[in-house]
């Protein structure tokens, strides 16, 4: 049962996600994750322009090849929260600081306004938010390198 | 129009500014630009975007050559975000041209930037040049409207993040100053002190070389030197005593004065801060804050940092009165002295980065208290206490495990200066005993040395606690000034205009209000008559708490304004402008204290007869005498229980009592059944009246009295009018009107019997 959806999906020249159904077409849909940091892979939602739900995926392998690629392309396009790598920098450890650091994403400087801004997700995995409400993720702490993990104990 | 494209590409980076000019023909200009700092992969990545009075030109830093598009028909640039990431998106008839993204940083750029487009693309296509339609003066940054002596804008100051000093306990001194004259008596009497236990070690010198040493070689004891000297030692330690005891007071008063108004500067300071700054802050954390924290550093300031000073005078005094007696010995005595400084420099960045750590982890503990102390009722509910003590547990295990670690270098330190300190005595043995054998000193006076030294040392080993508790000192005054430090994100108006009395006229202007990443509201723009009653309808998260959070000045509008009788806001002073406000919430916040001072909590000053017509008008005067100490009972926390629908006539009442002009209505009468609430209904109508109103209700019929309802949609007005207009309509309104009423209709059904329900629903 997996390949078959009572949907249609597509793209249309504005880039926006259009979703087909007995109802009608439907414009501007967007996919949310239920469980953005914790289980990305587990439920999206297809939302429409008004926030309702028109269909729940609980598992983007169940979908049909190209709604999944479809998908994903959306999902990478809305996605934002870089991953650090590496603390390349941090201005002082007193807050508000200005950290460098190296993403998935590439470089990047951003202003750490207090240590409140530091979630602990998981004992080894932190969320930092910063001054214009990016997230940031670090997987694992303790799997940073020796100076990254010596800067960010300093805020812990 | 030169002068406007060298005033903005001035502000452009240079490599940019190269760039662009390069590719400017003659008679173009730039006009406005937004620096890009994200690829359309969500890399980051540079690039630029500019108009020109021609064209859109736009770069990514590696791509190789601009793109650029000319006006025509049908072009239009539109800019959305999510997840602060913002995307600028480039439309023609038929499909999307390009997109950039950015960090949200740059958002009020990114909407000018999209009206300097319009604008161009309108006079491209038209040829009508855009009219000038803002007289006032604007920050250029984030478009607020700027009064005629604000240079700087008020809402882009408070962004400014530069980390705050490091020397921070000497930001102390600001709450000493008042203190000055008792401060210097302070140090004096110190000084005095100090040189008076001086004394004692001073004397062995004499008393071993005139009496003792000689006894020993066969001379009878000089008695009258003896009591001189003996004398002496008893007049300094009584003398020390005295003096002693009068700076210890009197320094132990200034410093409790300092921490009083330290605790007292910091908890006003917080209760001027916006509500933003409460809504991102935990209860615990800022208790321990002003309490504990203060409490700290008053300690400090009496104790810990006394003692130091004491110290160090002690140690400077000693030096001098060593190298008067001997400067050789004086040398090798004091030679551990700077190994000893190095050590404790070594020691004191790690020491305070831990104790930094240790408060931490004191916050969370506390964090844990206070989130499950009020929740209490919930936790047992649902049976999970095991679990709460296991969240417990676990705080307190991390702070054993930093305290651990911070104790292992904390540990060390002690007994290395005590071993310094053995050492430092076995070189002075060996050197006195050598210039003795070469009677360079007498063995009084190497007495006296041993005796200063031990003292001295003694000194040097308490000095190196000062470290660690200087340190806590400063981690807790830097949590201290971080309050102090915190600019409110509501700033009082530098030049305030002072409205004595108001009409009640409200103005919405384009208004805009972002919190963190989630764009509320935007574009809302509305005029309120005075006197005229507003109804705020819309879904849950529809922003109508948000927009009355704005007119109350609770947080500050991010774009746009909000002016009253035709005065921006910001502009007034806050706690007059809200004195003008009479605001009613859905959970009614009653302090610990009597009925008559919870209703005159606006209003202190109220007279008795004040009280009661405004509890009467309220509808609250009778319940309250049924009450066994009438007005006099005690409510709040721990007082009189009191049922939903009193506690809202009480603060009805409240409101009523300061007579505002405004009155602001948040779901006052939802969190009470349909018979209180026609009580409680009775008594809104006693407060409406004459009033300029905004009411938010849930129940759309209790909003039927309404002038005129606004209806919201994830933060846009979607429908003006009145009940009938909206109800003829059948657009928004109507169906949430019919969705209630469905609603309605089942919950009164549930009070019929099963069976009739049963039947009605097969009826459907």
């Amino acid at each position: 049962m997996s390949d078959t959806v009572d949907y249609q999906l597509s793209r249309n020249t504005y880039g926006r996600l259009v979703f087909t159904n007995k109802s009608g077409p439907q414009e501007d849909v967007v996919p949310v994750r239920s469980f953005p940091i914790t289980n990305p892979d587990q439920g999206i939602a297809l939302i429409d322009s008004h926030g309702h739900e028109l269909v729940w995926i609980e598992r983007l392998i169940d979908l049909p090849e190209d709604y999944r690629v479809l998908i994903e392309a959306e999902l990478a396009n809305r996605e934002f929260m870089p991953e650090i790598k590496r603390l390349l920098k941090v201005s002082g450890f007193i807050t508000p600081s200005t950290w460098q650091a190296e993403t998935d994403r590439g470089e990047v400087t951003f202003i750490l306004k207090g240590e409140e801004d530091i979630r602990r997700l998981t004992t080894s995995s932190l969320m930092i938010t910063d001054s214009h409400g990016i997230h940031f993720l670090i997987r694992d702490r303790l799997a940073l390198d020796r100076h990254s993990r010596k800067l960010l104990d300093h805020f812990l | 129009m030169q002068q406007t494209l060298h005033s903005s590409l001035d502000k452009l980076s240079l490599i940019w500014s190269g760039e662009l000019s390069s590719q400017l023909t003659d008679d173009e200009s730039v006009l406005a630009w937004i620096e890009i700092d994200l690829n359309t992969q969500l890399h980051f990545a540079e690039g630029l975007v500019a108009v020109t009075n021609k064209r859109l030109l736009a770069k990514m830093a590696n791509d190789g050559a601009w793109q650029e598009w000319r006006y025509q028909q049908g072009l239009s640039l539109t800019q959305r975000d999510h997840a602060g990431v913002g995307c600028l998106e480039l439309f023609d008839a038929h499909t999307r041209l390009a997109y950039w993204r950015y960090r949200l940083g740059n958002d009020t750029a990114a909407n000018r930037f999209i009206e300097c487009f319009r604008q161009q693309l309108d006079y491209q296509l038209t040829g009508k040049l855009p009219l000038a339609t803002h007289t006032q003066a604007q920050c250029p940054n984030c478009a607020a409207l700027l009064s005629a002596d604000q240079d700087e804008c008020p809402v882009c100051d408070k962004q400014n993040h530069a980390p705050p000093s490091t020397w921070t306990l000497l930001r102390l001194w600001r709450f000493a100053k008042p203190y000055k004259g008792r401060l210097l008596i302070g140090f004096l009497l110190t000084l005095c002190s100090t040189a008076a236990t001086l004394v004692p070690p001073y004397l062995t010198m004499p008393l071993m070389d005139n009496v003792l040493i000689p006894y020993q070689n066969g001379q009878p004891i000089n008695t009258d030197l003896v009591k001189l000297y003996l004398s002496g030692l008893l007049g300094a330690a009584v003398l020390a005593w005295m003096l002693g005891w009068a700076r210890t007071y009197m320094l132990a008063l200034v410093s409790e004065r300092i921490g009083a108004d330290l605790r007292t500067t910091t908890y006003e300071h917080l209760l001027n801060l916006s509500q933003e700054y409460f809504g991102g802050k935990r209860t615990g954390d800022l208790m321990a804050r002003i309490g504990a924290e203060t409490d700290r550093i008053n300690l400090f300031l009496s104790l810990h940092l006394l003692d130091f000073a004491t110290d160090v005078i002690m140690i400077g005094m000693t030096a001098l009165i060593l190298v008067s007696i001997n400067p050789w010995l004086a040398l090798v005595t004091l030679a551990p002295l700077p190994v000893i400084a190095w050590l404790i420099h070594l020691v004191r960045d790690r020491l305070r980065i831990g104790f930094e750590k240790v408060d931490r982890i004191w916050a969370e503990v506390n964090n844990v208290l206070a989130d499950t102390i009020p929740g209490i009722r919930v936790v047992k509910a649902f049976a999970q206490e095991k679990r709460e003590a296991a969240r417990f547990h676990a705080a307190n295990q991390r702070n054993l495990h930093i305290n651990d670690r911070v104790n292992r270098v904390w540990s060390l330190f002690t007994p290395t200066v005590t071993l310094m300190t053995e050492i430092g005595l076995l070189i002075v043995w060996v050197f006195g005993i050598w210039q003795i054998s070469k009677d360079e000193i007498t063995v009084g006076v190497l007495t006296a040395f041993l005796a200063y030294i031990g003292r001295f040392y003694i000194r040097l080993d308490s000095m190196s606690r000062i470290v660690s508790i200087t340190q806590k000192a400063a981690a807790g005054t830097k949590r201290i000034f971080d309050i102090l430090d915190h600019v409110s994100s509501v700033p009082e108006s530098a030049n305030p205009v002072h409205l004595p009395t108001v009409q009640g006229r409200i103005e919405l202007r384009n208004v805009g209000f972002r919190y963190g990443t989630r764009s509320i509201t935007r574009d809302i723009n509305l005029v309120i008559n005075p006197g005229e009653m507003i109804g705020l309808v819309g879904h849950s998260g529809s922003g109508k708490s948000t927009l009355v959070n704005l007119i109350c000045r609770f947080y500050d509008v991010t774009e746009g304004t909000i002016l009253i009788d035709g005065h921006d806001i910001r502009t007034l002073p806050i706690a007059e402008y809200r004195k003008h406000i009479g605001l009613v919430l859905q959970e009614p916040f009653l302090f610990y204290g009597t009925i008559a001072e919870n209703i005159a909590y606006g209003k202190p000053d109220a007279t008795p007869s004040e009280i009661v017509s405004a509890a009467r008008a309220a509808h609250a005067h009778e319940f309250i005498l049924r009450l066994p100490h009438g007005y006099d009972s005690l409510v709040g926390e721990r007082g009189q229980a009191l049922s939903g629908g009193e506690r809202q006539r009480i603060s009805i009442a409240r409101a009523l009592l300061i007579n505002p002009r405004i009155l602001i209505l948040d779901e006052a009468t939802s969190s009470v059944d349909t018979t209180t609430e026609k009580d409680i209904q009775k008594a809104l109508d006693n407060l409406v009246r004459g009033r300029t109103t905004i009411a938010i209700a849930h129940r759309l019929s209790t909003l039927r009295e309404a002038n005129r309802l606004i209806v919201l949609d994830r933060g846009r007005i979607v429908e003006i009018g009145n009940h009938a207009e909206l109800m003829a309509r059948e657009g928004y309104y109507y169906r949430l009107y019919q969705a209630q009423a469905r609603n309605v209709d089942t919950e009164d059904r549930a009070f019929v019997s099963v069976v009739e329900h049963s039947a009605a629903g097969e009826l459907k």
